[in-house]
């Protein structure tokens, strides 16, 4: 337990993505099975305890502890769990304290009466650190910025595998996860992924820059329209069915609607939108009233039903796909998806060009105002995981947009004096492995109220550190907000750190959804300037 | 037997003795001061006269020149001297080289003022002797239960530890300049550590003195000079002032992981604050732990609590049978360690 609770101290402290990969791995390189099973299920969110509330610490500690000496302590410390886990009688560290593997099986066992007991005397075993961790674990709010994505890198470069090899298998393990260690450590065989409709890493795309296009033919690439929803792979096998986010999150739970309507055999990747194919295509804003939620009441379902735009195939029956060229997949894609309800699943339709020019002149006049840009993808090109820099590009449309991450948050004026209004954003640069956010600009509209409540509230939960109005946010490669950011155009500035000034910035929505790793980089607004902005803002 | 309140009294000046005519810890200049140890927020300037061990003269010194006061009388420890009548002895307080915790007796009542002070080993100091008293006027630093000061031979592996996952960064901790840093190099060298340490600038004179006054630190070097090739390589061990790893002074160094060696990083939330990826809970204040086993060595019927959380310990005091109050002395910094 305590290398346990040693490398969630270290990982909550370590900002950068690299250093905390390194922590990972020299953490499964040390610990033995099937503690660090346990480690990365505790990590990856793999572990429950419903018998323990936090409520039911408060009670333990007041019988142990003056309740003055305690008030004087929490109001001092902030934090429940850290203040139980401090002020905790007993001596630091004893030799007989319970292994992770033991503190899992004991929580895992207990009944909520026995549970105020059980919990007791893990804590009266470990070390202060150690404690924390239990009681962290116990309740689940380890927040150590580690997302799943994090812990599969890890585990690929602690095994010298591909994070994909590793994101493929993952819904078919389960904790303490010793037959993917033994693989790693060239021990066993590969696990076989047992488990039915597991994630297929999905295949993403760049933006596209002025440069790319003089350098390609045309009628090499085919043109799908972008839509504004997010980006999902849904399948079913054997009667299980699954429907992930890119990153390979199970996200299942929120669509039963969707879910019920999956009678296929097969693997499909499309974007998630709200409405009815045959009528009506809802907004972003209209889905995210679906996103995040644990529960989905039948209002919901019946005000805001969502559906999927399909864009490509991965499988089909027990057949994959994903070898076969693009032209190949479209065609079995269609056939697919005629044979499915035409409510909850339709074809992203293509669209037909022959020079840029008049790609151009479409994606700037898009039928459809869900249409966020086009996707351009080359013929011949198999799925492949990961963003393979060649195959396929995205080229949105005006007004010019980029994933950016908030950085700052400083408190608005007049009726917005109580909130954190205005907002700066960065965008990645430096060296890809260990880049650094920098900023290249501030908004302070584009969002509701509802939205504007909840970025104050993630600025409040997520503050580094205050000067004054302004406070800082978390922002590293592994945990923070994205924003979508809308500008009218760039120029280049030197009064900017970024080198760059941006016209008219807005908030174009917010992506609670997407990891800040795969926010854009410096180079992508670089690649925006004048001489690429004359091309584009030909509307 | 004379009442505590009239043998020791605070005033705006300081910790005021009437009888003996002297101050303890004075934060004004006056006549004459009696000083604990050296640290900035004890051992001010410009007194007429200065009683303290010689390390705090000598400290003093550095820190202030050759004109610190207007005349200097060196305490040796254990050694009673009669001031007007009232009976002064100085005693070691573990907790920086010099720092003594200074007993006042007349009328048979005896108060012991401890200064700043911890119980815990440090290679670089006297530890603290306790002493039977009537009063015992205490720190309290880190008095809330739940300050547990580790062992801080554990902190200094954590460290070394960490060297050994992070070969290419350079370890800048921070320590203050006067004791930690100097008992974290020690720790170092307790734990086999042999490669040079690199040192901030403001951190040399006082390591020259620790090292004249006995205190082996083993190979010291500038951190910054004016040669390239003489710079701390990666994967050094650099000692800074806590202001100076998260300033720009600490971005010229290898890939920099700040650390900082204080009481204070028990507190997640304290080190977050600070930048620190690698906090090290060393302190050179007692803990809860040590506050507490302290009172109760000390015999004192009543308790004086000063410098720090008062509230939490004068209610342990209270819980625990014992008369007990805050002493509001004007002056003390809660951050200083
Ligand atoms: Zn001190
Ligand atoms: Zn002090």
């Amino acid at each position: 337990m305590e290398r346990f609770a040693e490398l969630l101290d270290r990982l909550v402290l370590t900002p950068s993505r690299n250093g905390k990969l390194r922590l990972l791995t020299d953490y499964f390189a040390s610990v033995p099975d099937p503690d660090r099973g346990f480690g990365l299920a505790g990590l990856t969110g793999g572990l429950d305890f419903p018998a323990i509330k936090p409520a039911m610490l408060r009670t333990l500690v007041e019988e142990r502890v003056d309740p003055v000496l305690f008030a004087y302590s929490y109001d001092y410390v902030g934090d429940l769990a850290e203040t139980v886990s401090l002020i905790w009688p007993g001596e630091a560290g004893r030799a007989d304290a319970p292994a992770l593997s033991e503190v899992v099986e004991r929580l895992s066992r207990t009944s909520r009466s026995e549970a105020p007991t059980v919990m007791a005397r893990l804590l009266d075993g470990l070390s202060p650190s150690g404690r924390f961790a239990a009681i962290k674990l116990a309740t689940g709010g380890l927040r150590v910025g580690v997302s799943a994505r994090l812990a599969k890198q890890a585990l690929a470069s602690f095994g010298d595998v591909e994070v994909q090899e590793i994101e493929e298998l993952w819904h078919g393990l389960s904790p303490p996860f010793t037959a993917l260690f033994a693989w790693l450590e060239d021990k066993g065989p590969k696990p076989e992924n047992a488990a039915k409709a597991p994630f297929r890493p999905v295949m993403l795309s760049h933006a596209v820059a002025e440069a790319d296009l003089p350098a390609i033919e045309p009628a090499t690439y085919a043109a799908e329209w972008k839509w504004d929803g997010i980006r999902v792979q849904a399948t079913a096998e054997d009667g299980v069915r699954r429907l992930y986010s890119r990153t390979g999150d199970d996200i299942s739970g929120a669509f039963p609607d969707l879910m019920e309507a999956m009678d296929f055999e097969g693997t499909l990747d499309g974007e998630l939108l709200v409405g009815d194919p045959r009528e009506r295509t809802g907004t972003f804003s209209d889905l995210q009233q679906r996103l995040n939620r644990k529960t989905v009441s039948r209002a919901m379902l019946a005000n805001y039903p969502v559906f999927i735009r399909c864009y490509d195939l991965l499988a089909s029956g027990a057949r994959d796909t994903r070898a076969l060229p693009y032209t190949e997949r479209r065609e079995l894609l269609e056939s697919f998806v005629r044979e499915l309800p035409p409510d909850r699943f339709d074809l992203s339709p293509t669209v037909s060009f022959r020079s840029w020019q008049e790609l151009d002149e479409k994606r700037c006049n898009p039928p459809h105002p869900v249409i966020e840009g086009v996707m351009l993808k080359k013929k011949d090109s198999p799925y492949l995981p990961g963003r393979p820099k060649g195959p396929w590009f995205k080229w949105k449309r005006d007004p010019f947009t980029v994933d950016a991450v908030l950085m700052y948050a400083q408190r608005g004026h007049g009726k917005r004096s109580s909130f954190y209004s205005d907002y700066t954003f960065g965008v990645w640069t430096g060296p890809a492995e260990d880049p650094t956010l920098v900023p290249v600009g501030k908004a302070y509209f584009g969002f509701t109220d509802e939205e504007l409540r909840q970025i104050d509230k993630y600025v409040r939960d997520n503050t580094v550190e205050r000067f004054g109005p302004v406070r800082s946010v978390r922002a590293d490669r592994s945990h923070g907000l994205v924003i979508e950011v809308a500008f009218e155009g760039l120029a280049r500035s030197s009064r900017h750190k970024s080198g760059i000034a941006m016209r008219f910035p807005r908030i174009s929505r917010l992506r609670w959804d997407k990891p800040t790793h795969e926010a854009d980089r410096l180079e992508t607004l670089e690649a925006m300037l004048p001489t690429a902005m004359a091309a584009a803002s030909g509307k | 037997m004379i009442r505590p309140h009239d043998l020791l009294r605070s005033r705006p000046e300081g910790l005021f003795c009437p009888g003996g005519g002297f101050y303890i810890d004075p934060v004004r200049p006056v006549e004459r001061a009696l000083i604990t140890h050296g640290h900035a927020d004890h051992a001010r300037a410009g007194h007429g006269s200065v009683l303290a061990t010689r390390e705090t003269l000598d400290i003093m010194r550095i820190r202030y020149g050759e004109g610190f006061a207007g005349a200097v009388q060196e305490a040796q420890l254990g050694e009673t001297l009669n001031m007007n009548g009232v009976r002064v002895t100085f005693h070691p307080a573990g907790h920086v080289l010099g720092s003594a915790q200074i007993s006042v007796e007349t009328g048979g009542t005896r108060i012991v003022a401890s200064g700043d002070y911890k119980r815990s080993r440090d290679p670089t100091c006297a530890p603290f002797e306790p002493i039977r008293c009537d009063v015992f006027i205490t720190e309290a630093t880190f008095a809330l239960p739940v300050f547990t000061h580790p062992d801080a031979a554990g902190e200094v592996a954590r460290l070394l530890r960490s060297l050994e996952q992070f070969p290419e960064r350079t370890h800048i901790v921070g320590a203050y300049a006067l004791g930690k840093a100097q008992r974290v190099i020690a720790l170092l060298r307790e734990a086999d550590y042999d490669d040079t340490i690199y040192i901030h600038g403001a951190l040399e004179k006082l390591c020259t003195y620790y090292e004249a006054a006995g205190v082996s630190l083993g190979p010291l070097q500038a951190a910054t000079v004016e040669q390239s090739d003489a710079a701390p390589p990666a994967g050094a061990i650099i000692i800074a002032p806590p202001a100076a790893i998260d300033d720009r002074w600490s971005r010229r160094f290898s890939d920099p992981l700040a650390s900082f060696a204080s009481g204070w990083m028990r507190i997640r939330q304290r080190a977050r604050q600070r930048g620190v990826e690698l906090p090290l809970i060393i302190s050179d204040h007692a803990d809860w732990t040590e506050l507490t086993a302290t009172i109760r060595d000390t015999q004192a019927a009543e308790v004086w609590v000063t410098h720090g959380r008062e509230e939490a310990l004068v209610r342990w005091c209270e819980i625990n049978g014992l008369a007990a109050r805050p002493l509001h002395l004007a002056g003390y910094e809660d951050e200083a360690e």
